[in-house]
């Protein structure tokens, strides 16, 4: 069953096609992975699902229900999480009231504040930040500040989980954490988008893979199908004969 | 004994004092009916405006220069059906009128960020007082209003009583989830956005209940001044004061903008009356010392300092 389903997704940047006439489709518990060279249009199509951004034209539908246009805390609240390729964490709060924000007010509102401490100290194990939870998130390392964002998203109890570049900037050893964390998460039964520059990653995470070039879908396919694929590789490695010179 | 148990302790430590000078409160204008009483609703009345500013502009962030207008409509709400109603339901109009502006404004304007909103909201002080006086020259042809007179001892119980609502709002919003919500809009709106918080609608409700504090406190305040027209009403000091004290005082607490505006109100009165001709000069030097060595306000202070007294404790020990 598809949870999320793009069709002719557009918008524009001023004359600049960001993202043009993109169909996509996620299904439900998959890992799906998003690729392509800087300035594709991987976040602005992140920021469209999440109702950052309104699309121009076409429709997104999550669940079979047509979400476009919809308020980001609409979205939130129907089950859509995200984080952020340039952490946004509440800088001067401490870790676990980051984490409760997200379980006050995300899927299930009405939580008394005993529940959303106990659902925060969870995620917090979860992610694997018990230890600095009373740590101003301004404190933490980079790599802490993102798998904070992870665990402020899952508070907010999503079926979909849009992760913007986890794991960009990570040492070897964060980075096996990140990618473990990730396939915990879906192994919990929540769908997962990742925008990922880190091909071990995503090939590793990932079943399908869409590759977005210059606004426009060239490829969506297997990780082995994409690694091989010609359009793929001349888009990251240049054309042959330019290759050549 | 564990943690939270001294933490309750140390809480109700804190209730008993608050009671206790609460009950000290309200007995005052038995034992100094005269200026005492005067002085001291002139500092509640700051201390409703700068508690009423910190509760929407304290964890937001967003600056509004807005508390002039609508201490300016709670005024002229008094103004206007002051004599034909009985005081509180005047107080209370007052403050809903402030209340339903604030809701008009917020919606419109909340979506500014920065420097952007502060400019409007004060913009708006300006187009009320100046539509105002527009209204009595060209349509009634008058010139500002009276309004009906109260003895001391009521405005003083009148302020005492908004006081203490204010304070139980403030607190209970501090506590709540929305208080979370706030603070999450001033450190990162588009995070909590999609966290699920309704930022629009947290802001514009959080906007316009500090407004209804304003404008009750100006219901009230306008049967002290016996007379009132748009400039006296929409005084743009009454903008200004509200984030001064709020800096004295530091915002990190809720007794800080109470004691930064009790402080500061009093010190104005005493520099007025001793030092009239220098007052200007040395109230600025206070002020800016103030903003340059406390960063966290007068009760960062005390804190630092009562933190370096227990520090040099332990080390004794």
């Amino acid at each position: 069953m598809s949870i999320l389903e793009g069709k002719g997704v557009t918008k524009y940047f001023g004359g600049l096609a960001a993202i043009s006439n993109v169909d996509f489709n996620v299904e439900q518990g998959e890992a799906f992975g998003l690729i392509g060279p800087n300035g594709a249009g991987k976040t602005t199509l992140f920021n469209l699902i999440s109702a950052a951004l309104t699309p121009r034209s076409g429709t997104i539908r999550f669940k079979g229900r047509d979400i476009t246009g919809l308020s980001p805390y609409r979205i939130c609240r129907m089950g859509v999480a995200r984080t952020f390729q340039l952490v946004k964490v509440f800088a001067d709060m401490p870790v676990l009231n980051n984490v409760i924000l997200g379980s006050y007010f995300g899927m299930s509102p009405g939580m008394s504040s005993k529940d959303a401490v106990r659902e925060a100290t969870e995620l917090l194990e979860f992610v694997g930040l018990s230890a600095v939870k009373g740590t101003p998130a301004k404190d933490l390392t980079l790599a802490n500040q993102k798998r904070l964002e992870v665990a402020r998203a899952l508070a907010t109890n999503p079926e979909l989980l849009l992760l913007d570049e986890m794991m960009a900037g990570l040492n070897p050893a964060e980075l096996a954490q990140a990618m473990e964390l990730v396939t915990r998460i879906r192994d919990k039964g929540i769908t997962i988008i990742m925008i990922e520059h880190v091909m071990k990653a995503i090939m590793n995470v990932c079943e399908r893979i869409m590759v977005l070039h210059h606004g426009q879908k060239i490829a969506e396919s297997t990780p082995q199908e994409i690694a091989t694929s010609e359009t793929v590789i001349k888009i990251y490695l240049g054309e042959k004969a330019h290759a050549g010179s | 004994m564990d943690s939270t148990t001294l933490t309750s302790k140390k809480s109700l430590v804190w209730l008993a004092l608050i009671l206790i000078i609460f009950i000290l409160l309200a007995f005052v204008p038995l034992y100094a009916p005269g200026y005492p009483i005067v002085l001291l609703s002139s500092i509640l009345m700051y201390v409703i405006m700068t508690v009423s500013w910190v509760i929407f502009s304290g964890p937001t962030g967003y600056m509004s220069l807005a508390p002039a207008a609508f201490f300016g409509v709670g005024i002229y709400t008094s103004a206007i059906i002051g004599k034909a109603l009985p005081f509180p339901i005047v107080v209370g109009i007052g403050g809903l009128a402030s209340f339903c502006l604030a809701l008009l404004v917020g919606a419109l304007t909340l979506r500014l960020r920065g420097i952007y909103f502060a400019i409007f909201t004060f913009g708006l002080v300006m187009l009320i007082a100046h539509s105002l006086l527009f209204w009595e020259l060209h349509v009634t042809g008058t010139r500002g209003r009276f309004v009906m007179v109260m003895s001391y001892g009521t405005v003083y119980y009148y302020m005492l009583g908004v006081f203490v609502l204010l304070l139980i709002t403030a607190y209970l919003i501090r506590g709540s989830k929305y208080g979370l919500a706030l603070q999450g809009i001033g450190q990162n709106e588009d995070a909590a956005a999609h966290t699920g918080v309704n930022v629009t609608m947290v802001k514009v409700i959080t906007f316009a209940i500090s407004a209804f504090f304003m404008g009750a406190a100006g219901a009230i305040m306008a049967t002290k001044w016996t007379y009132i027209d748009p400039f006296i009403a929409f005084n743009p000091f009454f903008s200004f004061m509200p984030v001064l004290m709020a800096i004295f005082g530091g915002m990190g607490q809720l007794y800080g903008p109470v004691i930064g505006a009790a402080v500061f109100t009093y010190l104005e009165e005493i520099l007025i009356t001793r030092f009239a001709e220098l007052y200007m000069l040395i109230f600025g030097t206070i002020l800016v010392v103030a903003i340059l060595y406390l960063p966290d306000g007068l009760v960062g202070l005390i804190q630092r300092l009562w933190k370096g007294i227990s520090e040099g404790k332990h080390v004794d020990t």
